[in-house]
């Protein structure tokens, strides 16, 4: 048996469960990685591959696909965890994450691997991207949309802000900004390292719609998720409130784990605090 | 006198003419509509022209987006800043991950003249040609201009495309059909090849009609491709005449001179002189000016081709 997962989906919980598993286990085995933001990114790509999007794996380039950004691309665990499980990919691949020659790089490379939309890696990339796949929905009538998932430390890049801008001007209400609103960046706090609050007034000053939501409550990501645009002719920004390293209590909120790796006896614990593959 | 062209306008008509064709192709600028002679294209395409204000990081990554979404977008901008604000966006955003992105580098080389080293682009064609998937074109004149933009609009891939504002006379043919890796042979010669790129080729062609007064018999090569290169042309340069002259509007480290010398130092070595902007940041003068000022002329390129075939007898 395939020991990141395998069989069907279940709920969203349990996919965000199989996901964090999954995460954890490749970072072990590359000896490589970012667990803290795997962890805290996993409940929203779940809500989001399984309860929002529109995507075909089995037609990753379908013209009408709604588009999915992942600006934090260095959380790559989770995000290939879930495109594996959604089924752009078997998921036996998911043992080869970092190998030599594997599809599966540290970072996210479209031109190689289904499902991913952009190359991301350094930060402040995802959001100027969306915001042309937004334009270009809006150029042609069509209904698809874009979703953008950042991080918070991210925010500090300048770009950022430009993008933020420029979905205004365009009243691109088919462009949705998810921010992994963990806190932690890879030196501390993000408030003690360069502030960024306060986030929601920041986008609302820029001409956004914003909600904050509990980023690892799936049935309120789902509320959040189907109800953009929060206004005609705005874009949307969701500040999802998570936690670093969501769901392994010895990760959890500590700054060391952004691109800490697990030893064996700290793996171990780590899944058995995430709980067995399937239930629920 | 002979007529001289911008060439930006042969560019601004080409992409007009594709766009009435072709829904897909869409413009994207950093609030350089006059600059980059895109203000008809507006007016004729308002839908299809994105102005990203002034942000070229925020210019090139909405490049890509549209690329992802099925548009064949042409981000236009000074390439001073297009090249080095954006510089992560076309490596990471178009480049490795083979957007469909067609970067239009405006008003290149020297061309803001006395506005000084800030506006200067000398580094450009240095930083995209290191950077692998991207092809990187250079035309000499307007007809060039003209026929790169449609071939790179036909072909799937990133595209940095160096587009001049100092006027150029016609240096081909009218039937002239431009080909991307493909180098154009514009003068036979046997004694030194002088291989060229935009606003240079004219004056490289001056250079070698001066020295065929001296008895010095000079081929002329426009390489308006400078990645990927024509090394048989090279290879062939360096063979057949066993010497090479570079002329560029550019920097000597890293951009045409270069990208010969990798050539030949690996398959032919031959002497090669790089004529360019040295390595440092240019005094306050206009173009033309400065052009002079380093060497730029057909008389500097004469004299550099003369000095070369000088040193190579003497070994």
């Amino acid at each position: 048996m395939n020991k990141y997962a395998q069989g069907l989906p279940g709920t969203l919980e349990a996919l965000a469960r199989r996901v964090r598993r999954s995460s954890i286990q490749m970072v072990y085995d590359a000896g490589l990685g970012h667990p803290g933001g795997d962890l805290s990114a996993a409940d929203i790509l779940v809500t989001l591959y399984f309860g929002v999007l529109n995507v075909d794996p089995g037609d990753a380039g379908a013209a009408g696909r709604d588009r999915f950004i992942m600006s934090k691309g260095h959380c790559s665990a989770s995000l290939y965890s879930t495109l594996a499980f959604k089924g752009f990919f078997p998921e036996k691949d998911l043992a080869e994450f970092m190998a030599p020659l594997s599809r599966l790089n540290g970072h996210p490379n479209r031109t190689e691997l289904p499902g991913v939309e952009a190359n991301t890696g350094p930060l402040g990339h995802g959001l100027p991207i969306a915001v042309g796949a937004a334009l270009a929905a809006k150029m042609d009538g069509a209904p698809w949309r874009t979703f953008v998932l950042t991080g918070d430390g991210e925010l500090q890049e300048g770009s950022n802000w430009e993008a933020i801008m420029a979905a205004a001007h365009y009243h691109l209400d088919n462009l949705t900004v998810i921010v992994d609103r963990n806190g932690i960046q890879q030196g501390g706090p993000t408030e003690d390292i360069l502030a960024v609050e306060p986030l929601a007034e920041k986008f609302r000053a820029f001409g956004w719609q914003v909600r904050e939501t509990n980023g690892h409550d799936c049935a309120a990501l789902l509320d959040v998720f189907r109800a953009v645009p929060f206004e005609a002719g705005s874009p949307s920004c969701i500040l999802a409130k998570t936690t670093k390293g969501k769901g392994v209590s010895f990760m959890e909120n500590r700054a060391e784990w952004h691109h800490g790796v697990p030893n064996e006896a700290q793996l171990a614990a780590a899944l058995r605090e995430l709980g067995p593959e399937y239930h629920g | 006198m002979v007529d001289r062209f911008d060439c930006r306008d042969a560019f601004a008509g080409a992409l007009e003419c594709l766009a009435e064709q072709d829904r897909r192709i869409v413009a994207v600028v950093n609030d350089s509509l006059g600059s980059t002679r895109l203000a008809r294209f507006s007016k004729r395409f308002p839908a299809r022209l994105v102005n990203a204000g002034i942000a070229e990081q925020n210019m090139v990554g909405i490049g890509a987006g549209l690329a992802n979404g099925g548009k064949i977008p042409f981000v236009c901008a000074a390439s001073c800043f297009l090249t080095a604000r954006a510089l992560e966006q076309i490596k990471v955003d178009v480049a490795y991950s083979r957007a469909n992105v067609k970067l239009c580098g405006m008003s290149s080389g020297l061309a803001y003249g006395q506005l000084g080293p800030t506006h200067h682009s000398i580094e450009d064609l240095a930083w995209m040609r290191a950077i692998a998937n991207l092809t990187v074109l250079v035309p000499a004149d307007p007809l060039e201009t003209e026929q790169a933009v449609q071939a790179i609009a036909a072909t799937q891939g990133p595209v940095f495309l160096r587009v001049s504002r100092s006027p150029v006379p016609q240096v081909h043919p009218a039937d002239y059909r431009f080909r991307i890796g493909t180098a154009a042979v514009l003068r036979p010669g046997r004694d030194v090849t002088l291989i060229a790129n935009g606003t240079m080729v004219c004056r490289a062609l001056e250079a070698a009609a001066m020295l065929e007064a001296t008895g010095v018999s000079a081929r002329v090569v426009n390489m308006s491709t400078v990645q990927p290169l024509d090394r048989d042309c090279i290879l062939d340069a360096a063979e057949s005449t066993g010497a090479i002259v570079t002329i560029e509007e550019h920097s000597i480290h890293g951009g045409l001179g270069g990208a010969v010398s990798e050539v030949t130092a690996g398959g032919r070595p031959v002497p090669v002189r790089i004529l360019g902007i040295p390595a440092r940041f240019a005094p306050t003068g206009t173009a033309e000016w400065l052009f002079e000022h380093f060497g730029l002329t057909p008389q500097g390129i004469s004299a550099a081709a003369l000095e070369l075939l000088e040193t190579r007898v003497r070994r």
